[in-house]
């Protein structure tokens, strides 16, 4: 699984009231939620992620509350996947649980740069930036790659019903 | 070998000895969501063609994020759960005038060794009694009120010890912001903090309710005080049984360990925009506040009230002062003993059984440029309303005492 994109680039602890803050989370609709992506630091996130792009982020990206809405949001308003030098957990499972792919890479802000290029290997973490650097992510392995491979929770709970 | 309490609890529940790093299917004991979270999680359920839940008796809804509702849209969210609660006869529900869900949970649900899973981050506070509980995302919460399961990465065990007694006016948020000061937001991610109190009685339940609130702030994976003869006394009072006690080995083992001198402690700070830009309350002394919030999962309980009144009582606020205890019996309780009243008198609007404030949803949302002080659990950039206002979160004592002064003022000072 390969996803590819122009980078945009965050700092530490971009935490879910700056995802999607809580006046947003009476809806679920991707379309809706999008356009409110990243809205307290950049009212115009959503017309820069459109054309789909991959986050580039330092320490626990999506801390704070387990608004799942943060997920959905990133993903509709063209986020390919993040790269992030640790996320918060809950953030990790619900970005897996909905199809948003995350990738742990230590550095990665002194590594990737605003505007570069990224290939990302999913499964084994590889990143390419700019078809030259290779660097060495975490990549998503074990239960949570079942997850995501079966297209989220979802169809994963589907499947794990048909086969009860 | 010898097991951690997180390694003793998780064994339990995977019904497999299990170490830290092992991926492991677990059972929950309790499956909990509130208003604005439980109608994504019965979306969720709905998609998947499965409405079903795995244990009546095991599943706990409360309303308090929407509560009372403060639009339409709001009332029709509870109004779908309410339906749901119906059609599968769900006996555990809480309406709006019950309580917020984390304080229910623990008032009368949790047990130590408890696996507990809710779609809301601060499940943490239910660890105050010793139980294993995590927020999760819709998604898996509704895997989890379906199958009766979730799945956890073990995470590494990290012992805390709390050692002597708290000086007056310094209370469990005091301790939270001191570990977020000294390890920073992400130090303990992948981890869970196991507390030990030496004298148990010096840090009473209310104080660890908060402790264990905030350890989804330092992004541990659970944050959980060891049962001891507090935890006993505590739910024997609040329910009239004594809960069979769990605890670590002697000789377990932990990836690192830290103590704390509450007799040294001060009254702290944390200042906009993140939870551990912690400072001594005398550092940011004087800075003049617009708004001050006492209540929430975090602080919002009994002793909370007990030292906001100590301080407001025969004085007026002069800023705006909204107080909320955290349960409707908290509430009752607090108007007993006279510090509803004391609050009253000095001009702070008080309700209870809502998270409104805390989340900048309603009932008190921050304005541009204005200064809050706030004992809830989070200072995020707009996360109490317009992205161009501060919070500074703080103990009852210091926000009390803030509030009578119309500016950031050290609790110390009022005798």
């Amino acid at each position: 699984m390969i996803v590819e994109g122009k980078v945009l680039k965050f700092g530490d602890k971009i935490d879910t009231d700056i995802i999607i803050p809580a006046r947003h989370l009476k809806y679920t609709d991707p379309q809706y939620l999008a356009q409110h992506a990243m809205e307290p630091l950049d009212p115009e996130f959503y017309k820069k992620a459109s054309q789909g792009v991959i986050l580039v982020a330092g320490k626990v990206f999506g801390m704070g509350s387990s608004r799942e809405q943060a997920a959905i949001a990133l993903k509709a308003a063209g986020v390919r996947a993040v790269i992030a030098e640790s996320f918060a957990r809950i953030f990790f499972r619900n970005a897996i649980n909905n199809g948003l792919p995350v990738i742990i890479l230590p550095d990665a802000t002194k590594k990737i740069n605003q505007g570069d290029y990224v290939k990302v290997n999913v499964e084994t973490g590889e990143i390419i930036v700019n078809d030259n650097i290779t660097l060495k992510g975490k990549g998503i392995t074990g239960m949570p790659l079942e997850i995501l491979k079966s297209g989220g929770i979802l169809s994963f709970l589907k499947t794990a019903r048909s086969t009860n | 070998m010898s097991q951690t309490l997180t390694e003793k609890i998780l064994s339990r529940a995977a019904g497999k000895n299990v170490s830290p790093g092992d991926v492991t299917e677990i059972k929950v004991d309790i499956a909990a969501f509130h208003d604005l979270t439980g109608y994504h999680v019965i979306e969720v359920m709905e998609k998947a063609g499965m409405l079903k839940v795995f244990d009546k008796s095991k599943i706990v809804i409360a309303f308090d994020h929407l509560a009372p509702p403060p639009d339409v849209r709001s009332a029709e969210i509870q109004d779908q759960i309410r339906h749901f609660v119906k059609n599968l006869s769900i006996p555990n529900f809480h309406d709006i005038n019950v309580g917020i869900l984390h304080q229910l949970l623990l008032e009368r649900y949790a047990n130590p060794g408890y696996v507990i899973v809710a779609a809301d981050s601060h499940t943490t506070t239910s660890g105050a009694v010793g139980a294993f509980a995590q927020g999760l995302g819709a998604s898996d919460v509704a895997a989890a009120v379906i199958t009766g399961k979730t799945w956890v990465v073990v995470p590494e065990p990290f012992k805390i010890t709390l050692e002597s007694k708290p000086n007056k006016w310094i209370n469990g948020k005091d301790v939270a912001l001191k570990i977020l000061g000294d390890f920073k937001a992400d130090y303990f991610n992948g981890m869970a903090i196991e507390v030990f109190v030496k004298e148990p009685s010096a840090f009473p339940m209310d104080f660890r309710a908060t402790v264990s609130n905030m350890g989804i702030e330092m992004n541990a994976d659970a944050l959980m005080f060891v049962p001891d003869s507090e935890t006993v006394n505590y739910i024997k009072t609040m329910r009239g049984y004594e809960p069979p006690v769990i605890q670590p080995d002697s000789g377990a083992k932990y990836k690192d360990e830290y103590t704390i001198d509450l007799s040294k402690l001060e009254p702290l700070v944390a200042a906009p925009h993140s939870v551990d830009n912690v400072k001594t309350v005398g550092e940011v002394e004087g800075l003049e506040v617009d708004q001050v919030y006492i209540g929430s999962c975090t602080n919002g309980r009994l002793s909370d009230f007990e030292m906001a009144a100590k301080i407001m009582k025969g004085r007026r606020v002069k800023t705006r002062c909204i107080a909320i205890p955290a349960s409707y019996d908290l509430f009752k309780k607090a108007m007993e003993l006279g510090y509803i009243d004391t609050l009253v008198q000095a001009g702070c609007v008080v309700t209870y059984g809502t998270c409104g404030p805390c989340l900048g949803g309603h009932f008190g949302v921050a304005g541009p440029g204005e200064v809050m002080v706030s004992t809830s659990s989070r200072n995020f950039k707009g996360r109490m309303g317009s992205p161009d206002s501060k919070v500074y979160l703080a103990g009852p004592a210091v926000a009390a005492a803030t509030a009578v002064e119309g500016k950031i003022t050290d609790p110390r000072r009022f005798s």
